[in-house]
């Protein structure tokens, strides 16, 4: 009797050991065929742009391409970052202050990822209700500082990583 | 299978289908006995089966001159549409065929709403009918994108931003569909390869659709089961292949205007603007058979939760089956489903008019309006409809005399005449 | 079947139709609307408003737009201006087009063949947005067919200039424009009475340069437009012959099976 238990354990045994094993060579062969689908190492390599930013005018904004999604660069004037730093948080949806969106000591550069948060279009500059940006395609608006007011937009436009290499450069990425 | 056993008449065929039964299943095909009341809404099975294949066919052609590279894709379906022998033909068929495929569909999938054909024991046919329907979406969102003008570069981003609403995980779902930051040529390449693929996996999925109509056979515009073969049944050939033939001409009479006389007219003028990431047209619209969908999806005022909703729509679909409590099928003798149906039809209308308007005032409330309808429908009408409803009296088979309900035969029997 | 039949189909196709309709109704002056010989169901090209088109084009719109995806052979094809052979031989000829590299490895120019794309006036994009102060001049291959209203839009657009309405204010370099979607263009009135002499001896008033012009584009849009109506026309007539005889075939099958009842 204890003879043939042990003989079914040893059984059950390798069954699911080879369960296993099996499992873990199929996910192996299984992860390289997605994981090819992620951005290659090219596409990764785009990390960087620079921008010259000498011949923006105030109440201005260029819009760069940088990994394929447009950058806007606006120089704001005094008034528009004023108006950006009178909102009460109350009134945000994602609420941000707009010095947290800027770089200290340069807070007329307001460099963000000109795409919408909700489903990914580009925002168009001065329209909408508050000044700033409207998505034309679900009609979310945003403020002068970028966040979102109005619409289906859930977040603020994002601020990518960015740096002053000097006072006319700007690098992103 | 039928009940007699198919017997090849000649030696050689007897040796075949000994050895692989292909010349059973053929005489199972033609023999296949269908009730002879089907009308005209019932021809549209066919009718896709030669969409279906109409697509394939121009695909494979189109993909020989075709070229699916962000810098040249826009210039290779000029050069067909140019250069390439009849190329504008096989293009417009290929693009208005995508149309006309959504146009069958529909109404296949509305025919069967109307007479229960959804109901126990159909329910396999209609979900892997669903899978089918999900499948033509996918196809065609992917084949539009191809032509990497405005409408498709930024129908892409839409579309593929809808992952990014699920939580955690959502941004890197996206970048992952992308292959890149944003869409992008990896984006293209993928996507070229997969619309290449979904056509052979929804001829897989019909092969399967039809085996499982032929285990408990065709439902009827009367809704009851009949005896097969019987008085109420026909072969399907040369019978329904005769009335499938003569429905999918009419069919292609409609589908030929479009093709020659009028090939854009379903299409949107952006995409012929070349795709550029930096500028989003005024108005993205989807093509018009995801219109009713699109409109669920922006009268939403939250991201998540509009893509819930939307995809829900389908969803709640494969569970229809469970939702409509009522044992009688056909809509004919449903005096109150009947009226719920048509408000149905008139609510995903008023939604995919509602999808091509700007997502804001009246248009925004009445989108509103519509989806809590559509909603509605499925979640209360149909189990509380199914459950308080006296249906009317039911006709024991299509030729022969009803027991109770003598207005109703001579109503089957009106059916008959239509063909 | 009181509620669900045939008689259906005509409603929900109007229905089908509206929808589609208005998705594309714009919210613009709507377009002037001509009579195009090229529409309807049988609608052909003007072929010397065709060529006529061309000379506009040619001495006018080719400093600024591309037409990059038209060949000068294309000029000679059927259903299109149908210059002789000659005679788009010697309009190729008549552009110098870059080609190379040569066996030492330089680019050179050479007189155009017919086989040529034809020349874009700007090296690139870019290029040509830096020339014209920020607008970038579309390609108008497909023109015609990328904006809603089609050739009626484009013909108001080339007439539709007017001196802008009170309260308007316009940047330097834009102009008011009664069709233009937004009703501002960074394009100057491109036709004047008289700017370009035809050939053939008309009379060059802006509207005839107009509707000539855009005939030209609705052509190079859709060059294949003639032979289309042509076989669709072909094609109807088989189908409904065809449609015809299987309805008769199907009658005499189910007269069987009618018959039994």
């Amino acid at each position: 009797m204890s003879q043939k238990e042990k003989k079914t354990n040893r059984r059950d045994f390798l069954y699911t050991a080879s369960y296993t094993v099996g499992a873990v060579g199929l996910g192996a062969v299984i992860w390289p065929l997605i994981d090819q689908m992620n951005p290659d190492k090219a596409q990764k390599a785009l990390a960087t742009t620079e921008v010259d930013i000498t011949n923006i005018e105030p109440g201005k904004e260029i819009t760069v391409l940088w990994r394929g999604k447009p950058v806007f660069l606006k120089r704001r004037t005094p008034e528009e970052i004023a108006e950006a730093r009178s909102v009460k948080m109350d009134d945000l949806p994602d609420p941000q202050r707009d010095e947290e969106r800027v770089k200290e000591g340069k807070d007329e550069w307001l460099v963000m990822l000109g795409v919408c948060t909700h489903l990914g279009c580009v925002p168009l500059k001065n329209k909408g209700d508050y000044k700033g940006w409207f998505c034309p395609c679900h009609g979310s608006h945003y403020d002068v500082s970028g966040r979102i007011r109005k619409g289906p937009a859930p977040k603020n436009m994002e601020i990518p990583k960015f740096e002053f290499v000097d006072n006319n450069t700007i690098k992103i990425g | 299978m039928s009940d007699k056993e198919y017997q090849p008449k000649s030696k050689a065929g007897k040796w075949f289908n000994d050895r692989l039964p292909l010349l059973t299943l053929g005489a199972h095909l033609t023999d296949y006995p269908t009730p002879k009341n089907l009308n005209y809404w019932w021809t549209f099975g066919g009718i896709l089966t030669f969409c279906l294949l109409t697509q394939i066919i121009t695909g494979i052609v189109l993909a020989m001159h075709y070229v699916a590279h962000a810098d040249l894709a826009f210039a290779s379906v000029e050069h067909i549409m140019r250069d390439v022998n009849y190329g504008w033909l096989i293009r417009y068929i290929h693009s208005n065929g995508a149309s006309m495929f959504f146009l069958a569909v529909y109404i296949h999938i509305f025919r069967s709403l109307f007479y229960g054909s959804y109901k126990s024991p159909r329910e396999v046919i209609w979900i892997i009918g669903l899978l089918i329907y999900l499948l033509m979406m996918a196809a065609a969102f992917m084949g539009y994108v191809l032509p990497w003008g405005q409408m498709s570069f930024w129908g892409a981003t839409v579309i593929t931003n809808l992952f990014s609403a699920i939580p955690l995980v959502g941004d890197s779902i996206t970048t992952w569909l992308w292959g890149a930051y944003s869409v992008d040529n990896p984006t293209l390449n993928r996507f070229f390869s997969l619309h290449y693929l979904i056509p052979f996996l929804i001829l897989g999925l019909v092969v399967l659709h039809i085996w499982a109509l032929h285990v408990p056979g065709n439902n009827n515009p009367v809704g009851i089961d009949i005896k097969k073969p019987s008085k109420d049944t026909v072969p399907f050939h040369p019978y329904i292949t005769i009335k499938d033939t003569f429905a999918l001409l009419m069919f292609m009479i409609i589908f030929a205007g479009f093709v020659f006389f009028s090939p854009n007219v379903l299409g949107h003028s952006d995409n012929y603007i070349p795709a550029n990431p930096l500028v989003t047209p005024a108005h993205i619209v989807p093509e018009w058979y995801l219109l009713p969908f699109y409109a669920i999806l922006r009268s939403v005022p939250d991201k998540l939760g509009g893509v819930i909703l939307m995809f829900g729509a389908i969803f709640i679909l494969f569970v229809l089956p469970w939702l409509d409590t009522s044992k009688v099928r056909s809509a004919v003798f449903r005096p109150i489903y009947r009226q719920f149906y048509w408000i149905f039809v008139v609510d995903v209308l008023l939604l995919g008019y509602m999808g091509a308007m700007p997502a804001e005032g009246i248009y925004l409330v009445l989108a509103r309006v519509g989806t809590i309808y559509y909603f509605l429908h499925f979640l209360v009408v149909l189990p509380v409809v199914g459950l308080l409803e006296k249906t009317d009296p039911i006709p024991l088979s299509i030729s022969e005399p009803v027991l109770s309900g003598g207005a109703k035969l001579s109503m089957a029997k009106k059916d008959n005449e239509k063909f | 079947m009181r509620s669900f039949s045939l008689k259906k189909l005509p409603v929900l196709f109007f229905i089908f139709f509206l929808i589609i309709n208005h998705s594309f109704g714009s919210e613009q002056t709507k377009p002037i609307k001509v009579d195009w010989s090229f529409k309807g169901l049988t609608g052909k090209f003007d072929r010397a408003s065709l060529q006529r088109g061309f000379q506009v084009y040619k001495e006018v719109c080719s400093s600024c737009h591309s037409m990059q995806y038209l060949s000068y052979r294309n000029l000679g094809e059927p259903g299109g201006p149908e210059f002789s052979k000659e005679e788009v031989k010697a309009i190729a000829a008549s552009i110098e087009i870059e080609d190379g590299p040569d066996s030492q490895g330089e680019m050179f120019t050479r007189p155009g063949r017919p086989s040529d794309k034809f020349k874009s006036p700007y090296p690139n994009v870019n290029a040509s947005i830096a020339a014209n102060g920020g607008a970038y001049p579309p390609d108008m291959s497909v023109l015609v067919k990328a904006r809603p209203g089609g050739s009626d839009y484009i013909y108001s657009v080339l007439v539709g200039y007017e001196d802008p309405p009170e309260g308007v204010i316009l940047d330097d370099g834009v102009y008011y424009n009664k069709y233009m979607i937004g009703n501002k263009i960074k394009m100057s009135s491109p036709l004047m009475d008289g700017i370009i002499e035809y050939s053939d001896g008309t009379e060059a008033s802006v509207d005839q340069m107009a509707k000539d012009v855009t005939t030209f584009l609705s052509w190079a849009a859709e060059p294949e437009l003639e032979e289309r109506h042509k076989t669709g026309f072909k094609v109807m007539v088989y189908l409904i012959l065809l449609t015809v005889l299987v309805y008769l075939s199907m009658k005499r099958i189910w007269s069987r099976v009618d018959s039994e009842e």
